[in-house]
């Protein structure tokens, strides 16, 4: 046994390579992505036959990895929560299939949209793909929750989600490790029949899947991750956490002046006798999660409507954003500590901006000079460093949805009748989910004009490689039916903004669909380059 | 000194924050401290203000996040930065910042209001790090400037913080390391100084 000091993704990561893992996939978002970076590291410094790869997206990384599973082996696949939405019909799916080598999903949620469009509660999915789900709220739970979770994706063949949040995630700790186990092949799977999404064999795979439904619970009711503790002797309230929200719970405990019945849920779906066993003992409860009011909701049906419950729904616990000690602190009742005040207010914010020197930054310079020019134009945007071109100085920017999304919402916006249609993005995200959506486009050819902003990298997650070259991309986008008169290579230096504004602005101008690609490395890419020169 | 140190750290993404963390965290794990440090990653680190919260102790730490009003010191590389967090201060805690602003934003404040307001805390100590980076032998040196400020706070061996410096320098050559163990030397003499 080894003590280490770890990231939360890097427990989990650690967890699944001690527990024999085979293949990893994994599309890079904030904060999931050093979940793959750190078995990427432990392939370059160890001897190990490991394999650890960035997919396209966060679909075809689900289903690679329920390809190895077919094949015998054990396989992790990390996304963060949006992520899980692109993935969502593999993953759907795979709950309906008879899982051979041990599944592991590690969904990294954002709540408090640090990097994140949305907060939204994986164990919802989890829930309504009827699978297992395990919580982890500290590093080592991270690490022991992934070994158990290949244990039991094997034992009920089914996939098994792990649900992170950006506290564990980007957290630090010091972890006990046990000894690696080899790599184990099943083999392929035994029984085709359990692996066929066809009507025919669904419905009896969904029929075996409800039934399951009561081995999975049967199984949270005896997992110590469920820790139930009562204390008979005072039953005014009790406690229950999930997630992190047992740790705050626990940080200010000491100063309750009665110890209070507290279970906590680190497994799911969730131990129904357990929490009737509270229920039974206090005459109301205090639930604090992390996420969504996902077990607040389920109460109702399992406890007593006499007993009170609060927590979100009825605002004891802010219904969005972190959880934190000190909003916990003020929904189990006592009063916050005393602090330092008088010094702050007032200060202006400082959000993030692109980099000093970006190329995004010379592309949104000519971007914006061009629409200038026009009476009426609409820009879409999408997910990366460039939805920075949001705010300002730049300001450029109109749309945020997806990933992907810019290329698919412009043709829209064209096709409702709007002139000078622009649509920006990225390349990695480009190839994520935008080149279905320039298809469609060119497939009617659309007047619009799409600016895909080519830094060579996935720059916003920490410069991870993109799945295709710059080069390749031009020949991608040219086998989606573009005009190749119509796709320009830009060069985004300040040098060039003469050139580059009319080029845009010509393009612009042009009925039909045009495709420029702005090119320049990323400053960091360029940095990381120098770096291993050196 | 005491057995469980809570550290709010501060500054604008790109000022080597999540460096000090590092070497104040590994330097504590060899004086046999268990801790918690809570960073931010992805698109808040570009060039924006950015927090990590360290927590060091004897015992087990339950919270990743340190409660308001617990903090030993709010350590931050940037006056400003510094100014945003000092509810987090315990009443005897400490605020120790950088004297130079990172004027990233149109709107920075008048570097003088934000001097005083420091300076009218119960307990505060503003470092010139930049110049003492300087004198150390390099500019990217300040962060290890205040990790020094930092440590005369702390029960930590200074071995420890030379050891964690060269694990984590190793790749960047002697003579980046010498300076950054410099530059911690003189930022503990800075923050003996009150």
């Amino acid at each position: 046994m080894s003590e280490i000091l770890v990231l939360g993704d890097e427990a989990l990561a650690l967890g699944s390579i001690d527990a024999g893992l085979a293949v990893a996939y994994g599309y890079p978002g904030t904060p999931s992505t050093e979940i793959i970076e750190y078995i990427q590291g432990y392939i370059k410094s160890n001897e190990t036959e490991i394999i650890a790869r960035w997919c396209s997206n966060e679909k075809t990384a689900y289903e690679g990895s329920v390809g190895v599973s077919y094949a015998g082996k054990r396989t992790l696949v990390t996304m963060k929560h949006v992520g899980l939405n692109v993935a969502a019909d593999a993953f759907m799916n795979s709950a309906l299939i008879k899982i051979n080598g041990g599944l592991v999903l590690a969904v990294a949620d954002d709540p408090g949209m640090h990097s994140s469009q949305n907060e939204q509660d994986s164990r919802y999915f989890a829930d309504f793909a009827g699978i297992p789900c395990l919580e982890p709220r500290n590093h080592q739970e991270a690490y022991d929750m992934t070994m158990e979770a290949y244990r039991i994706s094997e034992l009920f063949n089914i996939p098994v989600m792990i649900k992170l949040v950006t506290r564990l995630s980007h957290s630090r700790s010091v972890i006990k490790r046990v000894e690696t186990l080899p790599i184990t092949d099943l083999g392929k799977a035994a029984d085709k029949l359990k692996w066929m999404a066809l009507p025919s064999l669904s419905r009896t795979n969904w029929k075996d899947l409800i039934e399951k439904q009561k081995e999975f619970i049967e199984y949270s009711e005896k997992s110590d991750f469920n820790k139930l503790t009562l204390n008979s002797s005072y039953v005014e309230t009790g406690i229950i956490t999930t997630g992190l929200g047992s740790n705050y719970y626990l940080e200010n405990a000491e100063d309750l002046e009665s110890s209070l019945s507290h279970l906590h849920i680190g497994v799911y779906p969730v131990p129904v006798d357990k929490i009737r066993k509270l229920a039974a003992s206090v005459e109301s409860i205090i639930i604090i999660e992390e996420g969504y009011p996902f077990v607040e909701r389920m109460l109702n049906g399992i406890i007593n409507e006499a007993i009170k419950v609060h927590g979100k729904l009825d605002g004891t616990l802010p219904s969005s954003g972190e959880l934190n000690p000190d909003n916990v602190r003020t929904a189990i009742g006592l009063k916050p500590r005393e602090k330092q005040t008088g010094a702050g207010g007032d200060l202006p914010g400082r959000p993030p901006q692109l980099c000093a020197g970006c190329p995004h930054t010379d592309a949104f310079k000519a971007l914006n000079e061009a629409i200038a020019g026009f009476s009426e134009s609409i820009v879409t945007g999408d997910i990366g460093c460039y939805a920075l071109g949001a705010l300002p100085p730049h300001s450029a920017i109109e749309t945020l949805l997806c990933m992907g999304a810019s290329i698919g919402m412009a043709r829209g916006a064209s096709e409702a009748g709007r002139k000078h249609v622009v649509a920006s993005i990225g390349d990695g995200t480009f190839m994520h989910s935008g080149i279905t959506a320039l298809i469609d486009a060119a497939s009617t050819n659309t007047d619009m004009t799409l600016i895909i902003m080519d830094n060579s990298t996935t720059a916003m997650t920490g410069m991870q490689d993109t799945i295709m070259t710059s080069p390749m991309i031009k020949n991608l986008v040219i086998a989606c039916g573009v005009d190749p008169e119509h796709l320009k290579e830009l060069k985004v230096l300040p040098k060039n903004h003469e050139e580059n504004f009319r080029i845009i602005k010509e393009e612009i101008e042009y009925e039909g669909l045009s495709v420029i690609i702005t090119l320049r490395e990323c400053i960091h890419v360029v940095g990381k380059i120098r770096g291993e020169l050196k | 000194m005491a057995e469980k140190y809570d550290i709010i750290l501060s500054g604008v993404g790109g000022q080597g924050v999540l460096s000090v963390a590092a070497v104040i965290s590994i330097a504590a794990m060899k004086d046999g401290y268990t801790l918690r440090q809570s960073e931010v990653h992805g698109m808040a680190q570009r060039g924006g203000a950015v927090l990590a919260h360290m927590r060091i102790s004897r015992t087990d730490i339950s919270s990743d996040l340190i409660p308001k009003g617990m903090a030993d010191v709010v350590l931050s590389m940037e006056p400003m930065e510094s100014l945003r967090y000092v509810d987090y201060l315990k009443p005897e805690g400490i605020l120790i910042s950088a004297s130079a602003p990172y004027e990233n934003i149109p709107d920075y404040p008048d570097l003088h209001d934000i001097h005083s307001r420091i300076e009218n805390l119960k307990s505060s100590l503003i470092i010139d790090a930049k110049k003492l980076a300087k004198e150390a032998g390099t500019m990217k040196s300040v962060n290890m400037v205040m990790v020094g400020a930092l440590s005369t706070r702390m029960d930590i061996r200074e071995e420890s913080i030379v050891e964690a410096i060269k694990e984590l320098f190793s790749s960047k050559g002697e003579k980046i390391i010498s300076a950054n163990l410099n530059a911690v030397l003189l930022g503990r003499t800075a923050g003996k100084i009150q």
